[in-house]
């Protein structure tokens, strides 16, 4: 008894038609405007499906499950759901595929290419990579008498408290709450301060000295510096407003979301936002610097070398620094090493994400197979310091259940 | 030829030589013909995914519906029964959240219907507007609530400003998003009540009011011991219908707060709980426990109510 009805694949006819699933990103938003030259040019259709990261999550649990024909190319989380999907069997290899000669796949930088490479096969395209990186407002800083912004953890709760003290209407700092959703931003905290979410020996390690210093400071951080009446269900959108509205100082986030902070039309404060380098913690500073989003091939698609043409054309050279000159960073080592791929980010944008390149941590959430399972897990502590209670008990609980957890999938 | 025949089966039509055999065959059993649809659809839609999910419960399946899975017999089912952690609390959750519900909508919209019962000028007009929250989709009204009870830039916490109330988290709150969600389900489906009481309330006759009128009988009395009586059985399907739908919550829950029901599960329902595990876990065979489990709840609870108002009509 299985749900897979359709597929049969026999007569194997090729569609005219290409079917598309994308998220909500700016990525999205420039690849359809240029769809028409790709139509042109190729002569094939493309059907465009936009979803929320959620909804798109949902769609793909219910359709790959039912092993559906009716997606060809799926814009996906590598280190969210690729290794659950590439378990499934449900990313098509790509391996005979990504020789195409004129594409150029050596140009991948290698960091984001492990994230969608399984049991040695790539099985992902990786579109959008990012960092993370501290956005501040210069004019609070410079009313606050500050002419840098912060290097350090330690001067960045300084100064988050000095703002906050100055400013009652401003929270000193801002960063996402919610359990699940804020251990991404959170994974900086914790590198920076010198731990992983696992040990060297894949044994859990969210209850080392130095993971309980890290719960401690981000949700301290949150607690003293941040809004009153803070919310633990805070994801981008909600910080990222926030901080728009003029309500914070500084903002611990991914850089790919910083055109939400600089378009006038979506920020109040467009003009007086800064970019800094993830501040350097008793580790160093430590930023994740992972793909975010890939393009792969559902298994079940009848329509594989349209598809191919699809990605192939979406992640080229000409296209990545496109999409790299409207603010989206790419992972094409060539767009990043040209003067125009990085003309358009703000300068100390720049100067922060090469800080990045050179210290980041290629994760930013635990290695797993359930990775939503793991993140509340891992997250529980960040909730609770944020509410004020015990960081280094919640850890030590979090840890035991994170060790079984692991020991559960290890099975 | 025509000769009438008493037999059980339906008439035949007039039979002439060119009938061919499958229009006999069809009008002898167009009682199973014309009933077709409507079973294969309820084999289809109801038979078959509940017996799925049946099935799904006694396996470990897990990962992919399309991988293999083992059979684990009742495994499941100690798991779920036995987890104080994430299930019971959700089972009291659903419970708070359907019973307190249910008492404020069946009040309120009893207070609504009565105030609406007797005709008044611009009557037309306040039907229309109490009616609003419940043309709205669910998820447009938890958004909205959600802008209006924001801690930092929400609508609630600046009115309250103004008559000098401290801000509330609302949403926010550990412990006051369960009653908050449980105020945007009251919001919204009081009218719905109101909508059903006031139907029966304009079917009921004129006399025994009347009557008790002339017997002296102040309004309390009148309103406790005639209306209510009498209006019992619309009650008793208001109670029911808004019951199995306030269990059946998601909607609002998911548009409040989101997966798991909050950082700290503080709204998590039956229902949303089975939905992470399926949707977050990818625990395909608890979660379909679950989702039985809860099944065999709401079917527990119709059997109740309307076994009250079998009694209550003896």
């Amino acid at each position: 008894m299985t749900l897979s009805a359709c597929g049969s694949g026999d007569d194997g006819a090729a569609s005219d038609t290409i079917r598309v699933t994308l998220a909500n990103h700016v990525w999205t938003d420039n690849i359809k405007k240029a769809l028409p030259e790709f139509e042109k040019q190729s002569g094939l259709k493309v059907e465009v499906t936009q979803l929320g990261e959620d909804q798109l999550s949902d769609q793909y649990n219910v359709k790959l499950n039912a092993g559906s024909a009716d997606i060809d190319v799926m814009m996906y989380r590598p280190l969210q759901e690729g290794k659950l999907f590439a378990r499934n069997g449900y990313l098509a290899d790509l391996s005979e595929l990504v020789k195409s000669p004129t594409w150029d796949f050596s140009d991948f930088q290698s960091g984001p290419m492990e994230a969608t490479t399984y049991e040695g096969k790539p099985v992902g395209i990786p579109i959008i990579t990012e960092q993370e990186v501290l956005y501040y407002r210069k004019d609070l800083l410079a009313k606050a008498g500050l002419d840098a912004p912060p290097k350090t953890l330690d001067e960045l709760k300084d100064a988050a408290a000095k703002i906050k003290a100055a400013e009652p209407d401003v929270a000193g700092f801002v960063a996402r709450t919610g359990k699940s959703t804020a251990v991404t931003q959170f994974s900086s905290f914790l590198y920076s301060f010198g731990g992983d979410f696992v040990d060297g020996g894949g044994k859990a390690a969210v209850n080392s000295d130095a993971a309980k210093q890290a719960y401690a400071y981000y949700g301290g951080l949150i607690k003293d510096a941040g809004p009153a009446n803070v919310s633990t269900d805070m994801g981008w959108p909600e910080a990222m407003a926030i901080f728009t509205q003029g309500k914070a100082a500084f903002y611990t986030e991914a850089n790919s979301l910083y055109k939400n902070a600089t378009d006038p039309a979506k920020s109040k404060v467009s003009d007086q936002v800064g970019f800094a380098p993830f501040p350097a913690g008793p580790g160093g500073s430590k930023p994740y610097n992972i793909p975010s989003w890939a393009l792969g091939v559902n298994a079940s698609s009848e329509n594989t070398a349209n598809a191919w043409k699809f990605i192939e054309w979406a992640t080229s050279k000409e296209e990545t620094l496109a999409q790299q000159k409207s603010g989206v960073p790419g992972a094409r080592t060539s767009v990043w090493a040209s003067p125009e791929g990085t003309s358009t980010f703000p300068e100390d944008m720049v100067a922060a994400i090469e800080a990045s390149n050179k210290t980041g941590v290629g994760h930013d959430r635990p290695q797993v197979v359930k990775v939503a399972e793991a993140r509340e897990i891992v997250g529980q502590p960040i909730v609770d310091a944020i509410t004020g209670k015990d960081a280094a008990a919640a850890a030590d609980t979090a840890n035991a259940a994170f060790q079984q957890f692991l020991d559960d999938e290890a099975k | 030829m025509a000769t009438i025949t008493t037999t059980k089966k339906p008439p035949r039509a007039p039979e002439t030589p060119e009938t061919p055999a499958w229009v006999l065959w069809v009008n002898d059993h167009r009682k199973w013909l014309f009933a077709a649809p409507a079973m294969v659809f309820v084999a289809a839609l109801l038979v078959f995914p509940l017996a799925w999910t049946g099935y799904l419960s006694l396996t470990d399946a897990e990962g992919s519906v399309r991988a293999d899975s083992d059979f684990v017999g009742l495994r499941n089912y100690v798991d779920v029964l036995t987890d104080v952690e994430r299930f019971w609390p959700a089972v009291g959750r659903t419970a708070t959240f359907t019973v307190a519900a249910l008492v404020f909508e069946v009040v309120l919209g009893m207070a609504i219907a009565l105030l609406l019962w007797r005709p008044f000028k611009g009557e037309r007009w306040v039907r229309v507007a109490i009616l609003m929250p419940l043309v709205a989709t669910p998820v447009a009204v938890g958004m909205m609530w959600r802008l209006i009870f924001d801690p930092n830039i929400g609508m609630a916490n600046q009115v309250l400003g103004w008559f000098g109330i401290g801000p509330q988290p609302w949403l926010a709150g550990q412990h006051s998003a369960l009653p908050t969600t449980i105020f945007i389900d009251v919001w919204q489906w009081t009218p719905m009540v109101a909508l059903i009481l006031l139907a029966g309330l304009t079917s009921l006759s004129e006399e025994p009011q009347e009557a008790a009128r002339i017997d002296g009988a102040s309004t309390w009395q009148r309103f406790r011991h005639v209306t209510l009586p009498l209006l019992m059985p619309t009650l008793t399907v208001a109670v029911l219908l808004r019951g199995i739908d306030a269990l059946k919550t998601f909607d609002i829950l998911y548009a409040t707060k989101g997966r798991g029901g909050g950082s700290f599960h503080e709204v998590e329902t039956l229902n949303v709980y089975a939905y992470g595990l399926s949707f977050d876990y990818n625990e395909y065979g608890v979660s379909s426990t679950v989702l039985i489990i809860f099944f065999l709840i709401i079917i527990g609870a119709m059997w109740a109510l309307t076994a009250r108002r079998k009694e209550a009509r003896r």
